[in-house]
């Protein structure tokens, strides 16, 4: 069956230690100021009556993803199991994409390309699980398949209470934000 | 399905027109080629298993090294400190390896201590000078006269240069500028200092009270894993502190107290408990005494009575009091680390031990827990080691603090003014540790400093105090040495390793031939029989029946698993004298202190002044990361948190102050520090302000930290120190605000 990737971020566990973008960071080889992931703490309120939700964010590898319709070379695609990759050798580095995502989850690598979350799709391959999942030390972050019913992904998106970033985007993000 | 115009140019294109929305191999260039999966090559060809030394939590890590490079660092499963995952930090540490500010090679001093003027010169002229300083203090003054400065596992070899040199004068900050409070508190009720990793139970705990600790910032990577545990399991927290952090963005309860006043709300707290007999009666009649007395003593500290001190609402006292009782005795009071506050900062310490014993928290699931160590025989020297008749110089000569467990590293620095101590101390031997961040009040540590026949510091980073010495010595990473075998007391006894993943870089050594060589150096070889450490831990490893090669492979051996707590089978374990907790403290009456803890106010700060209070951030150990580029990538630099109201209306400012504006902060003895950057904030009081400490670094050959953000060292011109145990209470210096400049 066809898979659909798709990661639960549980901000209930979060505490925004940033060990997430790190590992991404020397998983991927990233350069200098490039992030794929990145923490946002949202506080809302006055003192002292505040409340705060911390998040672990990176591409939503949506179902509907704008930036793929963006991209006028074809180097941005829906790579196995929904992952909304770029083909590096097909980039131009126009940044169409990066005005087109709402998300702000693209950046423009040195060498020329837009880079993006991959969902460590080179690892997945492997069996194993994306850099910032492996390394997460309050297990915030859960990966898998959703088309799998029995895929702990699929069940914690079943058994709590969910949303995602910007819906009315239309983008249908498979990065899930639990609370 | 409806399409927009560029999906249908696109699907154009394409070979089939469906399927390049959905699939990868379906969607090509003109139908040309498949797109691959980048894969950017960082799996190592091989990993070498060894525990981590970004901070002095130790977690084990698997460095994996691909062209003699290591390309990262994840964690390693089988330990029990990382079980597989790490903090910001750990996974961070290719960052300190290829920091292009490390030190390469040994120096020695040219001008003035503190100009930081140095030559490059080789290990062997380096060490004949350490010789001949050491040496001649030694003939001077005795070898007392020397003492060790240290932090970290590297350390080891040098505490056991200073037992054969002959001087009983090695301590680290992390005692009376850290931890130190909380060790006494909970020895005089407990009998027993609770050391690290703290022998807690926060996975099972049903709610976590945390006293000023803001666990999740504060990155011990192992708590954080079972704080996130707990709470996904459904625990509840109360956070007591003045700022909005993260663990309190998480509480049931935040209680944002106006600092200095912790004692108050714990002595109400118990008020509450006691009165509404909330208390584990049971647990107390078998294992404490002095109940009768607390009662008494805690009668009249009611909520309403803490109210006024506090800042804290009396009803939001007495619930929040019942709300931790409820969940006894899986109630945990956490210890907090950081603790040397406000100078009575051991009976604080004391009113949190109390309290957890009220809980029947101690030895009980969910609270504080009875840690195992794996023994393991020490390489044994056959020539003894020499004792002298000096004691410490640690203490005034008048004495003092008769609690303190480990050396004051404070009152050592104070040994280094001439007739301060018993004895003066002539010359200091660093490793690892910024002095002149880590001890209160700068200009005193310099004014040491200056007073010294001879300085010289083992370090990775030129860091500050580097600046200071007459010759510094380059220390490879904890990624290209060898160290001595961890084995720290832990719910699941282990022994760790420290291996060498790559061979030094530059001139740099490992700190176990640094210590080697000195002692070469100084006619003290006879000490040092080891090759070198791998001979060393190898000994050590095969004297305790290990298969040497096994443990080598992974890195970690574990100890069978011991009964941790009551549930468990271990019975509630108390080391006192008598054998019980000591609600009310005898020794401490003895002594002539408080048997029971009081609260007295602090000195308030001038007007238009707030409060400094600081803290950590997860990405940061100290100044010791803030080099770090990698780890600076999401946390370039520390901010001043203002209080938003405030912040409308500063003293000196005629237009509000803005997140980003930079500011300079000025102390009450005039003491400045930044220019930092404001973050204007509903997160914290309007009464203090808060930085994360270790940043404001003045040592230039720190390329990237120097001059970045704000230094608290620097403004704790002020310190209180508890005469309980010596700590240096930091909490104490207030600050007012002044811009420096505006960014749009």
């Amino acid at each position: 069956m066809k898979k659909r990737y798709a990661m639960a971020v549980d901000t209930v566990r979060c505490v925004g230690c940033s060990a997430c973008v790190i590992s991404c960071k020397t998983e991927n080889a990233l350069p200098d100021g490039g992030f794929r992931d990145w923490i946002v703490q949202e506080v809302r309120g006055a003192f002292p009556d505040l409340s705060m939700e911390i998040r672990s964010e990176r591409c939503n590898h949506c179902s509907e993803p704008s930036c793929v319709d963006a991209c006028p070379t074809g180097a941005s695609h829906v790579a196995e199991g929904g992952v909304v990759a770029v083909a590096r050798n097909k980039c131009t580095g126009c940044k169409a994409c990066i005005a087109a995502c709402p998300y702000g989850a693209r950046y423009v690598h040195p060498a020329g390309f837009v880079d993006k979350c991959t969902f460590c799709l080179h690892r997945v391959q492997k069996g194993k699980q994306p850099a910032c999942v492996e390394t997460c030390p309050t297990r915030s972050l859960t990966f898998g398949d959703l088309e799998d019913p029995d895929s702990p992904v699929a069940r914690l998106l079943r058994s709590r209470r969910s949303r995602v970033l910007q819906p009315e985007a239309g983008n249908k993000p498979n990065v899930f934000f639990l609370s | 399905m409806s399409l927009t115009r560029r999906q249908f140019i696109q699907i154009g294109g394409a070979a089939v027109g469906g399927g390049v929305l959905a699939s990868g191999p379906t969607s090509k260039w003109w139908g040309l080629d498949a797109n691959r999966v980048e894969d950017p090559g960082t799996d190592g060809d091989h990993v070498v298993a060894t525990f981590c030394e970004l901070c002095f939590w130790g977690c084990g890590v698997l460095a994996h090294v691909k062209d003699g490079r290591v390309t990262k660092i994840v964690g390693n499963p089988e330990h029990p400190l990382s079980r597989g995952m790490l903090c910001p930090r750990g996974a961070g540490a290719t960052g300190l390896l290829y920091d292009p500010d490390r030190l390469k090679k040994p120096l020695v001093r040219r001008q003035k201590r503190g100009e930081d003027v140095f030559e490059e010169v080789s290990w062997d002229a380096a060490l004949n000078r350490v010789g001949d300083g050491l040496l001649d203090v030694k003939r001077k003054y005795g070898p007392e006269a020397v003492a060790l400065f240290t932090h970290g596992s590297g350390g080891s070899w040098f505490k056991h240069f200073m037992k054969a040199w002959g001087s009983p004068n090695v301590g680290a900050p992390s005692y009376a500028q850290c931890r130190g409070p909380r060790e006494a508190g909970y020895l005089l009720t407990y009998g027993t200092p609770l050391g690290s990793p703290e022998p807690i139970d926060i996975a099972n705990a049903r709610v976590i009270t945390l006293i000023g600790s803001h666990l999740g910032e504060n990155m011990h990577n192992t708590q954080v894993q079972e704080l996130a545990e707990a709470v996904g399991k459904g625990a509840q927290l109360v956070v007591v502190d003045p700022r909005f952090s993260v663990a309190a963005g998480k509480a049931r309860y935040w209680l944002p107290i106006k600092p200095g006043t912790d004692i108050a709300l714990l002595l109400a707290w118990m008020n509450v408990m006691l009165a509404e007999k909330r208390y584990d009666a049971e647990y107390l009649a078998s294992h404490a005494m002095g109940l009768d007395e607390l009662k008494a003593h805690v009668a009249d500290k009611t909520p309403e009575w803490a109210y006024p001190i506090t800042g804290i609402r009396p009803e939001l006292i007495r619930e929040s009091a019942r709300f931790i009782a409820s969940a006894r005795p899986a109630s945990l009071v956490h210890p907090g680390r950081h603790t040397t506050w406000y100078g009575d900062d051991t009976q604080r310490a004391r009113a949190m031990a109390i309290l957890a014993a009220l809980l029947g928290s101690w030895g009980r699931r969910g609270g504080y827990v009875s840690p195992g160590k794996m023994a393991l025989a020490p390489f044994s020297v056959a020539k003894p080691f020499p004792h002298g008749p000096k004691g410490v110089a640690d203490k005034p000569k008048s004495g003092g603090y008769p609690i303190a467990g480990e050396v004051i590293a404070s009152g050592l620095c104070d040994a280094s003014v001439p007739g301060h101590a018993l004895y003066d101390l002539k010359a200091w031997i660093i490793y690892g540790c910024n002095l002149i961040q880590a001890l209160p009040s700068r200009k005193q540590t310099i004014t040491a400093l200056q007073n010294l026949d001879f300085v010289v510091s083992i370090d990775v980073l030129p860091a500050e105090i580097c600046g200071y010495s007459d010759v510094v010595l380059p220390e490879a990473t904890y990624l290209e040495r060898d160290d001595d075998v961890a084995a720290p007391a832990y719910k699941q006894p282990f022994l760790a390793l420290r291996q060498e993943a790559v061979p030094p870089m530059y001139d740099s050594k490992p700190g176990w031939w640094i210590a080697k060589e000195m002692a070469a150096h100084v006619g003290l070889s006879a000490y040092f029989p080891w090759k070198d450490a791998r001979e060393y831990v190898d000994a050590r490893l095969r004297a305790g029946g290990h298969d040497v090669a096994q443990v080598r492979a992974k890195g970690v051996v574990l100890g069978k698993p011991v009964p941790t707590c009551e549930e468990e089978g271990l019975p509630v374990q108390v080391a006192t004298d008598s054998k019980k907790i000591e609600l009310k403290s005898e020794q401490l009456a003895k002594l002539g202190f408080d048997a029971l803890p009081q609260y007295y106010p602090q000195e308030e700060g001038p007007p238009g002044h707030f409060r400094l209070l600081t803290g950590r951030a997860p990405t940061h150990t100290f100044g010791r990361t803030v080099n770090n580029r990698l780890l600076a990538e999401p946390y370039p630099e520390n901010e001043v948190w203002v209080n938003a109201g405030v912040a409308r209306a500063l003293p000196g400012f005629d237009h509000p102050l803005r997140s980003g504006d930079r500011v300079w902060l000025v102390n009450q003895d005039g003491a400045r520090s930044g220019p930092v950057k404001a973050k204007v904030t509903e997160r914290i009081r309007g009464d203090c302000v808060y930085l994360v400490h270790g940043w404001g670094q003045t040592a230039k050959k720190l390329r990237y930290a120097h001059g970045r953000g704000a230094s608290d060292a620097e403004l704790v011109t002020r310190y209180k120190i508890d005469p309980i145990m010596g700590g240096t209470g930091m909490n104490v210096n207030f600050v007012r605000i002044e811009v420096a400049e505006r960014f749009a």
